[in-house]
């Protein structure tokens, strides 16, 4: 057992792996495949936001910028394939059909730009914006409004360039992903396979950033970043990284949003979907590992069939659950699990070996 | 330690690589079973239609946003919707058959409409869907119910320029009740107009639509101001139309940043004797709910409280008595009500549920309604339904005294083909965009 633990999150993965990508698959109807997809999207941004928050200590309000930009960046190209070669997206002949097609929107047609796009502007983004706060040793509440306020810009921007960006309506109807035809079943499911193949690497990432020497620096950076200063650490560097690797992490769950939900708008990337993407990490655990992913799962599924059966009531229940979890379980509900483990084990340990076995267990709990 | 450093270096890269190309490889798997990428219809067939017509009910969805910025317009219309149904079933159901509906929350969210979009067709197996407000949400459904091959009605006025095989709109488009209210303002010998609306699909579409028509009647257009339709505050845009000094001023903003609208209208000193305001969405629901009494401004519609046709007073009456009900009645909730009868009105001269057959039927034409606002004929090509056009100056009771009523029904003509002026290359590309 003490030899299998270390091991155990990878094993935990490989399970999580096979339930996403087999067994969902084989047992779950079209709509809920959709939704997993939809879900899994959720969950990759909040397996980033879990690197930066729990582990890091920066409290990410504003992860919807990032979503943003891989969102809009795959649903321009999408709606491009959909125009079809040197005509203009539907949206744009409704509003102004002599205008051409705006600049920035031209090099979108191609595959591998948007690829590209999706990962690096995360990353140019993220990085000036990290750079500029955490040099400047903007942190706790202060770097919180203002990745809030960046994501409540960014909706605003969008909403009020409509000719541009669709504004408030979104952009939608897409019917090809890379030459795929959307409206097959088939297709569905490989776009879901790729999102949770995603999930999966995202998982792995931060699984394994956590186990490496940056991981215990950035565990300390949170916990007391004047000390890493003093061992001679820059601490600025230390969480420019796992914010530009949450940022990365945020604009891929939107690229794959966009396809698997069929439309994107400024409200998927503002203020309360921001909030929405905190609260299922905060529900889950930001801490762990696999906290993040399945908090924001639950929340998806929470918003998909509880909303459904009590429209008005479920965001209550929600909000009744999120102060419940603060109040009672501040690691979140992945807590409970340890919580639970050590008890366990201390009443089973206790005869047979004493402190020493016990010990790394606490220790874990305490992270 | 040396050593231990390079292995975990090397796992940190491997760990992710392999599963990168795991996903790749998956990646692929997807794409052998799925189709080429040239665009077929045999793709499209995947989704079959699941509606049950075995039992003694047929299963419809109605789909509207019951929370959120949206809900205190289309709660009216749910309501409405589920008056409707009860009516039907009372009155022996469709075809034999009665409606059992499954009500869903749009939440005033777009993806949420496409989601529940997909919801109804593929887990309820509804034969068909009602609802929808906003222009958004009407083109976030309108992809999910082309590829589920189901059937979407759609009861507002908007702005036209579209049409779907899996549509129905039962709300007036662009020549029922913008033009009508263009000509009614020529008539009335208006020079400049000043167009104030919110910022998303329909007041844009409309005020192109607007501008183009405009230039034909000869009105000049002294300013075009819009504002996002979560935002209320109208200060700044209001003081450009009292700079701009307009005939007339055309409202195509919609729910509550009317509000706002309105306070910063009589704030900056405009009243309806003046500079009056021409609305197409404020109704007999909105009127009372203006935070300023609107008197003396005008809004165009199809149907109003007031109409005098024969089957109104008895729709009033039943509304009032309605358990959920706003009191008054309006234009999109009439022609929300209209939609279920409509779809009753297809399913029986179809005599089947199946969407081709219900197309088969709509196309072979004659199907009409007997509404409120009198019988209105559905135009089997274009999905559309005839309307009166009809202006409304709002009095002190915030009903509306009809003050201009069209010679007979307009035929609808959402892609304006009738009129001139409209470019023959735009109307082009967006019917060839529609497919």
């Amino acid at each position: 057992m003490t030899r299998l633990k270390p091991w155990l999150p990878l094993i935990g993965i490989g399970v999580f792996a096979v339930l996403l990508l087999v067994v969902a698959p084989a047992v779950l109807s079209m709509h809920w495949i959709n939704n997993l997809g939809k879900y899994c999207c959720w969950a990759i941004a909040a397996v980033g936001i879990g690197l930066a928050w729990g582990r890091g200590g920066m409290l990410v309000l504003g992860q919807g910028v990032f979503f943003g930009l891989g969102a809009y960046a795959m649903a321009m190209h999408l709606t491009l394939e959909t125009a079809g070669p040197d005509s203009l997206p539907v949206f744009m002949i409704l509003y102004d059909p002599s205008a051409p097609l705006p600049a920035f929107w031209e090099p979108f047609r191609s595959d591998v730009f948007t690829l590209v796009a999706i990962v690096l502007l995360p990353v140019i983004v993220a990085s000036i914006l990290g750079y500029a706060l955490f040099k400047r040793r903007v942190k706790g509440a202060y770097f919180a409004i203002l990745t809030q306020a960046l994501a409540v810009a960014l909706a605003v921007l969008i909403s009020s360039t409509i000719r541009e960006t669709g504004g408030d309506t979104g952009l939608s109807d897409f019917k090809y992903f890379f030459g795929f035809v959307l409206d097959d079943d088939a297709n569905k499911i490989m776009v879901f396979m790729i999102a949770a193949a995603l999930l999966i690497v995202c998982l792995l990432v931060v699984w394994q950033l956590n186990r490496s020497r940056f991981g215990e620096l950035l565990i300390a950076t949170r916990d007391a970043e004047e000390r890493v200063r003093f061992l001679g650490y820059d601490p600025a560097n230390i969480k420019l990284v796992a914010f530009v690797v949450a940022a990365v992490m945020a604009s891929i769950a939107g690229a794959m949003f966009v396809p698997i939900v069929g439309i994107i708008t400024p409200a998927e990337i503002g203020a309360s979907a921001s909030i929405l993407m905190i609260a299922g990490v905060a529900l889950g655990g930001r801490a762990s590992l696999f906290g993040p992913a399945l908090g924001a799962m639950a929340i998806g599924w929470g918003q998909s069939s509880l909303g459904s059966s009590w429209p008005s009531g479920w965001i209550y229940i929600l909000g009744l659950v999120f102060i419940l979890v603060t109040l009672f379980l501040p690691m979140g509900l992945s807590s409970l699990l340890g919580r639970a483990k050590s008890l366990g084990w201390r009443s089973r340990a206790t005869p047979t070996a004493p402190a020493t076995a016990s010990a790394p267990v606490l220790d874990e709990v305490k992270k | 330690m040396k050593a231990t450093r390079t292995r975990r270096a090397r796992s940190l890269l491997a760990v992710p690589a392999l599963a990168a190309a795991a996903a790749l490889v998956l990646a692929g798997c997807g794409s052998r079973a799925g189709d080429s990428a040239e665009p077929t219809e045999s793709g499209a067939a995947a989704s079959e239609s699941c509606i049950d017509t075995s039992g003694d009910t047929i299963k419809l969805g109605f789909l509207n946003s019951l929370t959120g910025g949206m809900a205190i317009s289309e709660q009216t219309v749910s309501n409405v919707l589920h008056m409707a149904a009860d009516e039907i079933n009372a009155d022996g159901g469709i075809l034999g058959k009665q409606i059992e509906y499954v009500q869903e929350d749009g939440a005033t969210d777009w993806p949420t409409f496409a989601e529940k979009t997909e919801k109804l067709l593929t887990q309820d197996c509804v034969a068909a869907i009602f609802g929808g407000w906003t222009s958004s949400s009407r083109k976030a459904v309108k992809p999910v119910v082309e590829e589920n091959k189901g059937l979407f009605f759609y009861p507002v006025q908007y702005e036209g320029l579209e049409s779907s095989p899996n549509i129905y709109y039962t709300g007036a488009t662009t020549n029922q009740q913008i033009i009508p209210a263009m000509d009614y303002l020529a008539a009335q010998g208006v020079k400049t107009l000043f167009l104030a609306g919110s910022d998303y699909v329909f007041p844009r579409t409309a005020n192109a639509i607007i501008k183009l028509y405009a230039a034909e009647l000869g009105i000049e257009i002294v300013g075009e101001e819009y504002v996002p339709l979560d935002k209320d505050d109208w200060t700044t845009q209001v003081s450009k139309i009292v700079a701009a000094d307009p005939d007339f001023v055309f409202n195509t903003i919609n729910g509550s940043s009317n509000v706002g609208f309105i306070k910063a209208y009589y704030d900056a000193g405009l009243t309806p004797e003046t500079t009056p305001i021409i609305s197409v969405s404020i109704a007999e629901e909105e009127a009372p709910a203006m935070g300023h009494e609107v008197t003396g401004n005008y809004a165009s519609w199809n149907y109003f409280q007031s109409l005098g046709t024969p089957n109104n007073p008895g729709f009033i009456e039943r509304w009032q008595a309605y358990p959920d009900s706003s009191g008054v009645t309006s234009d999109p909730m009439e022609a929300a009500y209209i939609s279920l009868y409509l779809y009753k009105a297809l399913a029986e001269a179809a005599g089947s549920f199946d969407v081709d057959e219900i197309n088969a039927a709509a196309a072979e034409g004659g199907i009409t309604v007997d509404a409120p606002e009198g019988v209105v004929t559905l135009d089997g090509e274009n999905h559309h339904i005839s309307k009166p056009g009809n202006i409304g100056r709002i009095n002190a009771d915030n009903q509306f005294d009809i003050v201009w009523s069209s010679d007979g029904f307009i035929d609808p003509d959402p892609y304006l083909e009738g009129y001139d002026w409209f470019p023959a290359d735009v109307r082009d590309a967006l019917v060839a965009a529609a497919g």
